[in-house]
C-alpha cells in the first residue's frame, strides 16, 4: 500500500527556534496528483516546504516522511533534489557572481550523475537551456546573468519554473509562486508548470488564491492552519475559501482544539 | 616584546651610508637632488607602525627584520634569465617587458619605442632622453608625505620603469610587465616608476610578479602615474609570490579633467602584501575605479589602502575590494574618500566584502569618509563574515553538493572583482587560478619554481 504514495508524511512535528510550528501533520500524495495547500499567513506552509527540502532552519521533532519509499528526513538537501524533489522558493535568493549557466550546468549534471548518465555536452546543454527557456518564456538575457541578481519579482518566479523545467522533478512544491505576478505572467508560469508535468509527476501548490488553481487544477485541496491540516476536500474547497475567507475555518479549528 | 625599530633604522642607515656613493654616481642628477632630504625625512618619520592610521592593522616589522644586505643591482645573468622568461597565459596578446627585481635589465640601452608611439625603458635612460618631461613629473604626484616608506624609496631607489604615452597615442594591445623576483640571498628591493599618459592617450598596463627563488624578499615600490586630460589608463597587478616574499606597493594616480583610470590588484599569494593606491581627481569630470581581490591562507597578511581625493567637481569614483581568508590569515582594508569643498557633484562609492573561512582568520575594515561639499552622493559598505547560508541552501536544493556549492559561491564572490578585467585571456586565466586556489589545488603559476608550503 505504502508504495502507491510518492510522498507520505505521518504525524510530522517541527520547531523553529524551539517554537512548535508544525504540530502533527499528515499528508499523502500519489504519483501524478496535484495537491493545493492553502491557509492563512503564518500557518506553517513554508515551514513544511523547508522540512521537505531539508533546510536546517526547521527541526523535526516527531513523525516521518517517506518519498518513493525512502526515508526522506535522513537525506541531505542535495540528495533529496537528486531524488526528484524541487522547491520553487517563496523568496528566491540572489547569488551575485554565480552565473545562471554555470549553476544550471552543475545542477543538471549532478542530477544526471545520480541517474547514472554522462554529463551533457556543451552544445546539448545549451540546446536544453534554449528549449526550456521558451517553455517559460523567460528572457534570454536573464540566463546570462548571475542567479536572480537584479531580477524583478516576476522574473525571479519565472526563473524558478525555468529551473523546474531543467531539472524535471518528480515532486514539485510551488510556494506562493503566484504572488507578485500579474495575470499574464501568472498564465505563462502556470502553463509552464502544466507543460513540464508528466503523468506520474506530482505537484504541491501552496497558494492563497484561487486564480492559480484555475490553471493548475488540483485533485485535492488542504487547508493548513496552526501547524495542522484542518480540512481536506476537492477543488471546490478553494472556491469556497475564495468566497468566505478563512475565518470560519479558523473558528472551527480553534473550537476543536479548545 | 622586543622593539626592533631602532635596530631597523640603524640597518637602513647602514645601507644608505654604504651604498650612497655608488648610487649618486650611477643615478641622474634629478633623482639625486631629492635623496638627501628624503632620507632625513624618512629618519624623522621612521617606518610606519600601528600609530599610523593607515598601518593600524599591518605589522611590517617581521619583514623588515630580515638581514637584507646591500642594494639589488641587476647582473648579466639576470638579463639572460629575463630574456628566457615566457608568460604561460595562453592567447594573451600583449607587448611584453620583463623586469628583474623591479629593474629594467637593459638600462644602458636607452628607451625602446613600441608600435603606436609609446616609449618604455629605465628611469635612468628616460632622464637622459626626456629630461624636461621627467623634471615635470618626477616626485610630483606622491601625495602622502607622512609615510616613511615613500621617502625611503625616494632616497634609495636606484632605478625603475618608465612608460610614456605621448599625446593622442593609443597602444594596440596592453603592455605586460613581468617582474621576476630572483636572488640567491635575502634582498630588499626599491624601485621607482613613472608612467606618463598624456592628453587623449590610452594605455593598459598589466604587472605580474613572479618569485623565482625562495629567499626572503622585501619590495618597496613607488609608482607615479600622470593621466592627462581625456586620457585613459588601466593598471592590473597580479601578485603571485610566496610566503617569504613581502611586497609593498604605493601607486599614485593623478588625473586631469575628463580622464579615466582604473586599478585592479589581484593578490593570489605573498607573505606580506600591502597595496596602497592613491587616486587624485584633479580635473573636472574625471572617473576612477579601484578594485582589489586577495586570497590568503597560512599566516599571510594582505592589506589594501585606498585614498580617493575628489579635488574637482563632477567626478565619479568606485572602490570594490574583496578578500577570502583561510587558516590564520589576516587582512586589512582602509578606504579613504576625501571630497574637498570645491568638488560639487561628486559620486563616490565604496564596498569591502570579506569571507572568513576559519574562526582564526581576521579581517579589519575601516572606511574613512571626509566630505566637505554638499552636493555629494557617497555610499559605503563593509562586510566580514561567512558564506550566505541561505544562498548555499538554494544551490544545494538544486542537487549541488555542499562542497561544490561553497566553491561556486566563493568563486562568484571573487569573480565580481575579476570581471572588471577587460583583457579576456587574462580574465579567464585569473578565474582559473582562483578556482584552483579555492579547490586547494596548486595555486601558483606553473612557471613558478618554488615549492613553498
Ligand atoms: N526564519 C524564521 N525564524 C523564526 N520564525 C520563523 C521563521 N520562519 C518562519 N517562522 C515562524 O514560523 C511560523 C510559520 O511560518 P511560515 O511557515 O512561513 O508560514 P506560512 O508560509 O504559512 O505563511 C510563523 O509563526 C513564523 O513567524
Ligand atoms: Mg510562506
Amino acid at each position: 500500500m505504502n508504495n502507491s504514495f510518492l510522498l507520505q508524511i505521518k504525524d510530522l512535528k517541527a520547531t523553529i527556534d524551539n517554537k512548535e510550528i508544525l504540530k502533527g501533520l499528515n499528508l499523502e500524495v500519489k504519483p501524478g496528483e496535484i495537491h493545493a495547500i492553502m491557509g492563512p499567513n503564518g500557518s506553517g506552509k513554508s515551514t513544511l516546504a523547508s522540512v521537505l527540502t531539508g533546510r536546517e532552519i526547521a527541526q523535526v521533532t516527531h513523525g516521518s516522511v517517506s518519498f518513493d519509499g525512502k526515508d526522506l528526513l535522513s537525506l541531505s538537501p542535495e540528495e533529496r533534489a537528486r531524488e526528484g524533489i524541487f522547491l520553487s522558493f517563496q523568496y528566491p535568493i540572489e547569488i551575485p557572481g554565480v552565473s545562471m549557466v554555470n549553476f544550471m550546468k552543475t545542477a543538471v549534471n549532478e542530477q544526471r550523475k545520480h541517474r547514472g548518465l554522462d554529463p551533457l555536452s556543451a552544445s546539448d546543454f545549451l540546446k536544453l537551456m534554449r528549449e526550456k527557456k521558451e517553455l517559460v518564456e523567460i528572457d534570454s538575457a536573464l540566463t546570462n546573468r548571475s542567479v536572480n541578481e537584479g531580477f524583478s519579482g516576476g522574473e525571479k518566479k519565472k526563473n524558478e519554473i525555468f529551473q523546474m523545467a531543467m531539472l524535471e522533478p518528480r515532486l514539485s512544491i510551488l510556494d506562493e509562486t503566484d504572488s507578485g505576478l500579474d495575470i499574464d505572467a501568472l498564465r505563462i508560469v502556470a502553463n509552464g508548470v502544466n507543460k513540464i508535468r508528466k503523468p506520474d509527476t506530482s505537484v504541491i501548490v501552496i497558494t492563497h488564491y484561487q486564480r492559480l488553481l484555475d490553471y493548475i487544477v488540483p485533485d485535492v485541496v488542504h487547508v493548513l492552519y496552526n501547524g495542522r491540516i484542518v480540512r481536506t476536500a476537492g477543488k471546490e474547497l478553494a472556491l469556497e475559501l475564495e468566497e468566505r475567507g478563512y475565518d470560519w475555518i479558523k473558528r472551527e479549528a480553534d473550537n476543536v482544539e479548545a | 616584546m622586543i622593539d626592533y625599530r631602532p635596530e631597523l633604522i640603524q640597518k637602513l642607515t647602514h645601507l644608505w651610508d654604504a651604498g650612497r656613493e655608488g648610487l649618486f654616481k650611477k643615478s641622474p642628477g634629478l633623482f639625486n637632488s631629492f635623496r638627501e632630504e628624503a632620507f632625513s625625512t624618512f629618519l624623522s618619520l621612521g617606518l610606519p607602525d600601528k600609530k599610523n592610521e593607515a598601518y593600524k592593522y599591518t605589522d611590517l616589522d617581521k619583514f623588515f627584520s630580515y638581514d637584507y644586505r646591500g642594494y639589488y643591482v641587476p647582473s648579466t645573468a639576470d638579463y639572460t634569465q629575463a630574456e628566457r622568461f615566457k608568460c604561460e597565459v595562453e592567447d594573451l596578446d600583449v607587448w611584453n617587458i620583463v623586469l628583474m627585481n623591479g629593474f629594467y635589465p637593459h638600462s644602458d640601452q636607452g628607451l625602446m619605442m613600441l608600435p603606436g608611439g609609446f616609449w618604455a625603458g629605465s628611469m635612468t635612460a628616460a632622464a637622459k632622453q626626456f629630461p624636461g618631461l621627467i623634471q615635470r613629473h618626477y616626485n610630483k604626484y606622491v601625495t602622502n608625505d607622512k609615510d616613511g616608506l615613500v621617502h625611503l624609496n625616494t632616497a634609495l631607489a636606484s632605478d625603475g620603469l618608465f612608460i610614456y604615452a605621448p599625446k593622442g597615442t593609443t597602444i594596440s594591445k596592453p603592455l605586460q610587465i613581468v617582474n621576476l623576483v630572483h636572488s640567491d640571498r635575502d634582498i630588499f628591493v626599491q624601485d621607482r616608476n613613472l608612467i606618463v599618459v598624456e592628453e587623449g592617450a590610452d594605455l593598459t598596463l598589466l604587472v605580474c610578479d613572479h618569485a623565482l627563488s625562495p629567499q626572503h624578499f622585501l619590495t618597496n615600490t613607488v609608482t607615479e602615474v600622470y593621466v592627462g586630460q581625456n586620457a585613459r589608463f588601466n593598471i592590473i597587478r597580479v601578485q603571485n609570490q610566496h610566503n617569504d616574499a613581502g611586497k609593498i606597493t604605493q601607486t599614485f594616480i593623478h588625473q586631469e579633467r575628463d580622464s579615466y583610470a582604473s586599478s585592479n590588484n589581484i593578490t593570489l599569494h605573498g607573505g606580506l602584501v600591502r597595496n596602497a593606491t592613491y587616486h587624485t581627481l584633479a580635473g573636472e569630470n574625471a572617473e576612477t575605479h579601484s578594485y582589489g581581490l586577495f586570497l590568503s591562507d597560512k599566516s599571510q597578511h594582505t592589506a589594501n589602502y585606498v585614498f580617493v581625493d575628489h579635488s574637482a567637481p563632477h567626478c565619479n569614483s568606485t572602490q570594490l575590494f574583496k578578500g577570502v581568508l583561510d587558516d590564520d590569515a589576516t587582512g586589512a582594508f582602509n578606504g579613504r574618500i576625501l571630497v574637498r569643498p570645491l568638488a560639487q557633484g561628486t559620486n563616490a562609492y565604496q564596498a569591502n566584502n570579506n569571507i572568513l573561512m576559519t574562526p582564526e582568520a581576521k579581517m579589519s575594515t575601516k572606511p574613512q569618509l571626509e566630505i566637505f561639499a554638499d552636493d555629494v552622493k557617497c555610499s559605503h559598505g563593509a562586510t566580514v563574515g561567512q558564506l550566505d547560508e541561505e544562498a548555499l541552501f538554494y544551490l544545494r536544493s538544486r542537487g549541488i553538493d555542499e562542497r561544490e556549492a561553497r566553491l561556486m559561491m566563493m568563486f562568484g564572490f571573487a569573480h565580481e572583482v575579476i570581471q572588471n578585467i577587460h583583457i579576456e585571456a587574462l580574465r579567464e586565466r585569473i578565474d582559473t587560478l582562483v578556482m584552483q586556489r579555492l579547490r586547494g589545488e596548486l595555486s601558483r603559476c606553473a612557471s613558478c619554481a618554488i615549492k613553498c608550503n
